[in-house]
């Protein structure tokens, strides 16, 4: 399967090799760059490449490439699964995925990579299972460490590895025992010029936070299930249960995890919170434009939208803006031509405004498209679909945890056509 | 030493780059000896006796590994720390050991002995990573050794250890091929295992090293079908792979009568027009007769097959896209046609993942909508591009809404597009243009309007733009060049500013072959074009010559200088391939003495008419590879990709997936983790009760060992008290409509007859077929009495579908019954008890033996009866959960009309109410609007204003519809809130040019929605609504709605409640034949949408067909009007 991976920085530099089988020269990445090359933008390197004598199959995540070099077929989802799931675990180990932490913590890094791969193939991806052989550092760890000589390897045998529940290490104890999910929600929008939804859909997520002790076997119910379209779970999930019953029963890894992800399709009414009112033009004659931007609360249930913010991808021709808003900052990036206006909270009595001109490059035509605006903004305490967790019930255990569940509304994909 | 260091400097070529490194030229001895003084501190490091400076070393020698440094000559002092008691060094002299020991293999051999006491460790993990690191030295000589040692470890306790000798497999087998057939031996053995944890290593051994030996499969299938869910996800990928090939070499094609209709039809041809090759006639008149056998015969799924497809199919709510896709391929090449679109909705929620994710997942659907476009169609939004992705995800995005496009959808794809085309990525606005030139071959009926918008793109600033939308015109005036003179004209004029060499050649090359239809334009483009030649581009200067010759030939008057001129320009030319060309074209067109029967055609070869291009998906014909693959990606065989088979013929003998006795169920590993997942003890329990029963109805009691296709044995078991209902159902109808179905009856009986002889002898699956026949039969009696002609195919593929939906949720209910269940013997005695009473009556009632209910029914619904009928009422809590998806939707929406399409002037308004939770606001009925647009002209802006309501209530708008284009439709979803009263909501709809004053009124059925609650809380709640508030009315029920079914769906159909699942007073265990002894009584339950008062509805039913019906509510007014509507209901 996977034979060698190599982790490359933005600059072309190979930081990292490690070889599961027979070592495959790092000449091979030169493939890669040619593509890179040709691509401009890292975004456009196609995943999948094929070279006389391997195939190279790359992620690109927090500026690094990872590239697999592999021999033979292999389902390219597979590697690239599990490339994500390698930057997981270093997220996961150092709270960073970047060269400089990836460099500092190399032998972990390698430790890592060699527990999570055996001849290519994956061996031990659950983050609970590594954390029990290789331990993640930490500031006083590493104090201690240098002065006892001891060492980050955990001196117990990883028995998650064992056991039927690989993602639940044993013999977990909290003095405080405590559950916390947040219900998130991110509303995937495209309207086009006149405010009218042409795609609209909500992406949620229970990220769950579970600090318990011993074994416990949760069961999480909704008020209204019904809602939820389409669902992928965390393995730790009880899948008949769900088909039978719409709650959701399992034995929770130690810590945090995604526990579910779900879909409230389009076919339901998905409510938008705000409206933008915007008037982008650029003149012919005079080199220049003139931008006009207001946004309005429309259906935010009663809650206040902050963190507001648009991004604009201005043309090329664009050199420079001269704005004024009424709330918030803005920003002009010319390197980027990127315009970033961060609103803050919307105050639905005072509608921020953005307006001004743009001044652009004299003697190119006017550019053809309107940039499109990029919505952010979070709803706090509300899931904007309408789901409600009801209960969560516990069993195998004898204490009361203490339980508890927040919501939040994001913008995802929240794109504004003009 | 010297020697060594440097052959191995020459070896790890990955050193070098970057930072100076020391001892790189071995020839001259200065460097070599500081290459010595630089290692020299890491050398005594290792020797020391400390512990941390030995770690410390490793830690930089790991380091140096990582960076790409060659750090192999300090392998004898790292080898002698391979017996280190500190764990941590040990680990990375491991990691040191698996890199170098291939260079340096007598050195390795040092380090062997120690592994080979880790083998022999108590502890297993010690045992597993010793093995782990002894096969990861790829050292040639130690192969016997490491023989040895998987073998031994396949057979250990510890199913880690067995793992890690699964993982060794491969490992050796790439050392040395020779072990081939031991290691078969081993992967046999390892096969046969019975946890997860082993599975899924031991398949991808499999794979690596014998995926030819299928057959090595047979007896594991099931196991690993039943295993699946439980293997991690690594795993999951690589036997849902796998399965996927055994499956296409094992069954039997359940698209077969699809297929089959399109190959018979080729066959005949070739029947037809090949008279000489009499053999081969032979053959196909063979083949066309198994042909219409196979279409006579209806196509059975074999249960194994069922078993995968049902087994694989939570797997698509996996969070690892790899299994998502595998599994979603594992459908796309193994399900019957209807039952493929359940994949869609996975693979789109993977387009929300990684951008890699999402390049490789359109890839696969771009491939799948090719074969299968009406499975993503309802997805069409989920393909709309953002300015923000990526340029590659965005064509391929192009790709599938391309692929997607219809006469229904495609104004809507084709407005897209026009947003598209004005984006700032050039390419991407290239590959629309594109996009739209085939949408426009594809679709006749927009093809003018295609036209039509790539023309006006003509005038585009961008010189790309007009480049890519010159040639796809070209492309698609090919199709019908009369018609488009114009347009030709139009472009006969860009000539001077378009500079694209591409499109010039383009312009150039139509003028030239449309030449007639243009004639007098013709000869002035040839006029500049000769002027500019020489400044050309050699495509150009090639197209130029082309049209000098075509109008020359059709022209010769205008154009004989000009083109003379032009072919004097080429013959001087420096490219070869257009002086060539000039020389050929001279010698066809101009007629000399030497020129021979050429010239005379030259007309002919010209101006023939060539055929216009067919714009093709790249994706198109992918599917030979198995989707998801590497190969399927790169569109070419990938080294080691195993060919997907195609469907055989006729199936292989099924039974040699047998397994003598179930042991593999007891993985008692498993159960401990998942109490609630009843899977394994249940198909345990199961088998072998079930087994007997079904020897029983096959009258062939051999088969008690046997387990063929225990899987659909477990489906029948799960879904009988479903088809417990059915039946008793089917029965009541029967009675109603005996004449009718007399004589069906009589038909059945005889065929029944005539098959039992058969039957004896035939082996399993004859006796598989005939487990499913009673069910089908019912279900078609079901859907005769219903009046419905249901095609075969479809009621079949129905039932199946049916029938494992229902074992799924059905499992948990059995083991929950199992839990409270009497003791196993008196269970088992019962089915004895049965087995035998059905034995007689089979043999005794031969002749009315009545087909209806179905044979296996009848002990469970004794046996439920007698034991259970207190804990159904424990289960009605899941029965409740399934009710609303059953019956809440199954009854037909009606629809109101709030616009007449004359009153409207053309714009019709029909609205439904949903009965969907309106999600913006609970406290609100949604209702959902269908506007047609009937006129000829464009309706816009339709939205609502001046609402005037009933103090209380609210409204919540529908979204504005900015255009609705003639001859259109759209669907809004508006919310309003009735405050529980039947005051209309009035408002007026407007368009851009009128208003329409409209209102709804909510019949008091949609004021609530459904509530679940048991029975015994219904009885509770009832008695506190007494009084005032309990309506009660006597009714006699309609001759057609008498039966359960019926009288449920006419009260869901006029008040959106849920059923109140039955207890004991109701019917379900009663044995079919004798007429119902007691009067069922049906309860529904509702609350009000606004103040959620509840609303309660009893339908009693009595003798010949009189009933009683009971509606409790708090709020009278509903009540009255309730009893009214649901009256009205049931006697119509």
């Amino acid at each position: 399967m996977i034979n060698s991976l190599f982790l490359i920085n933005h600059s072309g530099d190979i930081f990292l090799e490690k070889h599961w089988k027979s070592v495959i020269s790092r000449s091979v990445c030169d493939y890669f760059f040619e593509a890179k090359e040709k691509a401009i933008e890292p975004e456009n390197v196609p995943p999948v490449l094929q070279t006389p004598h391997h195939y190279l199959i790359s992620i690109y995540r927090d500026k690094i490439f990872f590239l697999s070099a592999i021999q033979t077929e292999v389902p390219p989802l597979f590697v690239i699964e599990f490339l994500h799931r390698v930057g997981d675990t270093f997220l996961d180990y150092f709270g960073e995925c970047s060269e400089t932490v990836i460099k500092d913590n190399v032998v972990i890094v390698y430790e890592l990579l060699e527990e999570m791969l055996d001849n290519g193939f994956p061996l031990a991806t659950e983050s609970n299972v590594l954390k029990e052989m290789i331990k993640p550092p930490n500031i006083l760890r590493s104090v201690v460490n240098t002065l006892t000589g001891g060492s980050h390897v955990g001196d117990t045998l990883p028995t998650g590895q064992l056991s039927n529940v690989p993602w639940r290490r044993a013999g977990v104890k909290y003095t405080n025992n405590e559950a916390y999910f947040d219900v998130i929600e991110e509303i995937d929008a495209i309207l086009d010029k006149s405010g009218t939804t042409v795609f609209a859909e909500i992406q949620g997520v229970i990220e769950a936070c579970v600090r318990l002790t011993g074994m416990p076997d949760l069961t999480l119910s909704f008020m209204n299930p019904r809602l939820l379209d389409d669902v992928s779970f965390h393995p730790c999930v009880r899948f008949k249960r769900w088909e039978s019953e719409r709650v959701l029963s399992f034995i929770p890894p130690d810590g945090n995890f995604t526990l579910m992800t779900y879909q409230v399709s389009s076919q339901n009414l998905v409510a938008i919170p705000v409206y933008v009112k915007q008037n982008i033009s650029f003149l012919e004659a005079g080199s220049c434009g003139r931008l006009d931007i207001t946004i309005g609360p429309k259906q935010t249930m009663g809650k206040t939208v902050e963190g507001l913010m648009v991004t604009v991808h201005m043309p090329k021709a664009v050199l420079s803006v001269n704005l004024t808003a009424t709330q918030g900052t803005h920003t002009y990036d010319l390197a980027t031509k990127t315009l970033v206006w961060d609103i803050g909270k919307l105050n639905p009595q005072k509608l921020p405004n953005l307006r001004g001109s743009l001044s652009m490059q004299t003697g190119v035509p006017k550019p053809e498209e309107n940039p499109s605006l990029n919505i952010d903004l979070k709803i706090q305490q509300l899931a904007i679909s309408g789901l409600k967790v009801s209960r969560l019930d516990m069993y195998g255990e004898k204490y009361k945890p203490f339980k508890g569940v927040k919501y939040l509304t994001k913008a995802g994909k929240f794109q504004v056509r003009t | 030493m010297s020697t060594s260091s440097a052959f191995n400097d020459e070896k790890g070529g990955s050193s070098s780059v970057g930072e100076p490194e020391y001892g790189h030229d071995p020839a001259s001895g200065g460097i070599f000896s500081s290459d010595y003084k630089r290692h020299d501190d890491l050398k005594e490091m290792l020797d020391s006796n400390k512990d941390s400076l030995k770690l410390e070393a490793m830690k930089r020698i790991v380091a140096m590994i990582a960076r790409g440094k060659n750090a192999s000559d300090l392998f004898p002092a790292v080898v002698k720390n391979v017996a280190c008691k500190n764990i941590e060094v040990k680990k990375l002299v491991y990691v040191y050991l698996v890199r170098y020991a291939e260079e340096q293999q007598d050195l390795a051999l040092l380090s062997i002995s120690t592994f080979q006491r880790g083998l022999k460790d108590p502890n297993q993990l010690i045992r597993a990573s010793a093995l782990r690191v002894l096969s990861s030295i790829r050292v040639t000589i130690i192969v016997p050794i490491m023989m040895l040692a998987i073998k031994e470890a396949a057979s250990d306790m510890s199913p880690y250890v067995r793992k890690t000798a699964a993982h060794a497999i491969p490992k050796l087998y790439s050392l040395d091929p020779e072990q081939k057939d031991q290691l078969i031996e081993v992967i046999e053995k390892l096969l046969a295992d019975k946890t997860t944890l082993v599975a899924g290593s031991v398949v991808m051994a499999f794979e690596e090293v014998c995926p030819e030996r299928i057959d090595l499969i047979h007896k594991n299938y099931r196991k690993l079908c039943n295993l699946l869910i439980d293997v991690e996800e690594w795993g999951q990928v690589v036997i849902i792979n796998m399965l996927t090939r055994y499956a296409r070499t094992q069954f039997l094609n359940p698209n077969i009568n699809e297929s089959l209709l399109e190959e018979g039809g080729g066959g005949e041809k070739t029947f037809y027009a090949s008279d000489e090759d009499e053999d081969e006639d032979e053959e196909k008149e063979k083949k066309a007769e198994a042909v219409t056998m196979a279409k006579r015969k209806p196509y059975v799924m074999d249960p194994d097959h069922r078993l995968l497809l049902r087994n694989t199919k939570p797997l698509l709510q996996s969070r690892n896209a790899a299994v998502v896709m595998a599994v979603a391929q594992l459908y796309f090449h193994l399900a019957p046609k209807a039952e493929i679109g359940v994949i869609a909705k996975a693979l789109v929620r993977l387009l929300r993942s990684h951008s890699e994710v999402q390049y490789v997942v359109l890839q696969n659907v771009a491939t799948m909508t090719i074969k299968r476009r009406g499975m993503f169609e309802p997805y069409l939004k989920s393909f709309y591009i953002r300015s923000t992705d990526p340029t590659q995800i965005k064509i391929l995005k192009l790709e599938v809404l391309t692929n997607l496009a219809n006469e229904t959808n495609i104004s809507t794809i084709l407005r897209e597009f026009q947003t598209y085309i004005k984006s700032m990525d050039k390419d991407f606005v290239a590959a629309t243009i594109q996009a739209i030139g085939r949408c426009a071959t594809n679709i006749g009926e927009v093809r003018d309007t295609c036209l039509n918008g790539l023309v006006q793109l003509l005038s585009n600033r961008d010189e790309l733009v007009v480049a890519e939308s010159v040639v796809v015109i070209k492309k698609l005036l090919q199709m019908q060049p009369e018609k488009h003179s114009d347009i030709i004209k139009h472009m006969a004029k860009l000539t001077d500013n378009i500079q694209v060499p591409m499109a010039r050649a383009s312009i150039l090359w139509l003028i030239g072959e449309y030449c007639e239809h243009v004639p007098k334009i013709a000869p002035d483009v040839l006029r500049k074009m000769a002027k500019s030649f020489t400044n050309e581009e050699d495509i150009v200067k090639l197209q130029i010559i082309n049209l000098a010759a075509k109008l020359y030939l059709t022209n010769s008057k205008q154009t004989k200088l000009l083109t003379q001129y032009v072919l004097n320009l080429a013959k001087y030319d420096q490219n070869y391939d257009i002086r060539d060309r000039a020389r050929f074209i001279r010698q066809l067109i101009v007629p000399t003495e030497k020129s021979g029967a050429l010239s005379k055609y030259a007309k002919k070869l010209f101006l023939a008419l060539k055929p216009a291009p067919v714009l093709e998906s790249p994706f198109k014909d992918r599917d030979h590879f198995q989707l998801g693959s590497l190969s399927h990606l790169l569109n070419a065989k990938a080294g080691g990709y195993q060919e997907l088979p195609d469907w055989p013929e006729a199936a292989p003998d099924p039974s040699v997936r047998n397994v003598e006795v179930p042991e593999w169920t007891k993985c008692s590993s498993r159960e401990k983790r998942k109490e609630k997942k009843v899977e394994k003890p249940f198909y345990s329990d199961s088998e072998g009760e079930s087994g007997p029963t079904e020897s029983a109805d096959s009258e062939s009691d051999s088969g008690s060992g046997s387990e063929s296709g225990s899987g659909s044995e477990d489906s029948r078991s799960g879904s009988e008290s479903d088809e417990s209902k059915e039946a008793s159902e089917s029965e009541e109808e029967e009675e109603e409509e005996e004449e009718d179905l007399k004589k069906k009856k009589k038909k059945k009986n005889e065929e029944k007859q005539l098959k039992k002889p058969v039957q004896e002898s035939e082996s399993e699956q004859s006796s598989e077929e005939e487990v499913r026949k009673p069910e089908r039969k019912s279900k078609q009696n079901k859907s005769e009495s219903e009046s419905e002609s249901d095609e075969d195919e479809e009621s079949e593929s129905e039932s199946s579908e049916s029938e494992s939906e229902d074992s799924e949720d059905s499992e948990a209910e059995l083991k929950k019954k199992k839990k409270v269940a009497p003791p196993k013997p008196a269970f088992k005695a019962a089915k004895k008890e049965n087995k035998k009473e059905k034995k007689e009556m089979s043999l005794l009632d031969l002749d009315d033996f009545e087909p209806a209910p179905s044979p296996q029914v009848t002990p469970v619904n004794t046996f439920l009866s007698n034991s259970l009928v207190t804990d159904l009422e424990g289960l009605s809590l899941s029965d409740a959960a399934l009710m609303p998806a059953t019956i809440a939707p199954s009854s037909a929406l009606k629809s109101y009309e709030l616009l007449h399409r004359i009153t409207g002037e053309g714009l019709s308004v029909e609205y439904c109410f949903s009965r969907q939770p309106f999600s913006p606001d609970a406290n609100m009925v949604a209702v959902q609007m269908h506007f047609t647009n009937n006129s000829t002209s464009d309706t816009k802006s339709l939205h609502m204003e001046d609402v005037k309501l009933q103090s209380g209530m609210r409204v919540k708008e529908f979204p504005e519809i900015e255009l609705l284009p003639a001859g259109e439709t759209a669907t809004a979803v508006m919310g309003i809130d009735f405050c529980d009263s039947t005051q209309a909501a009035n408002f007026q709809l407007c368009t851009h040019t009128r208003k329409f004053f409209v209102s709804i009124q909510p019949p008091v059925g949609e004021l609530m929605r459904p509530f679940f609650m048991t029975e015994n809380e219904f009885k509770k709640e009832q008695g506190q609504l007494m009084g005032m508030n309990e309506i009660t009315e006597k009714l006699t029920l309609d001759v057609k709605c008498r039966n359960e079914h019926t009288i449920v769906q006419k009260v869901t159909t006029a008040a959106n409640l849920s059923r109140v699942p039955c207890g004991s007073d109701k019917e379900c265990s009663t044995p079919p034949p004798p007429p119902p002894p007691k009067h069922p009584i049906y309860r529904f339950a509702g609350r009000t949408v606004t103040s959620s008062s509840l609303v309660l509805v009893t339908v009693a039913t009595k003798d010949e067909g009189a009933a009683q019906l009971t509606v409790n509510c708090e709020k009278m007014v509903i009540g009255t009007m309730l009893v009214k509507d649901i009256l009205l209901a049931l006697t119509q």
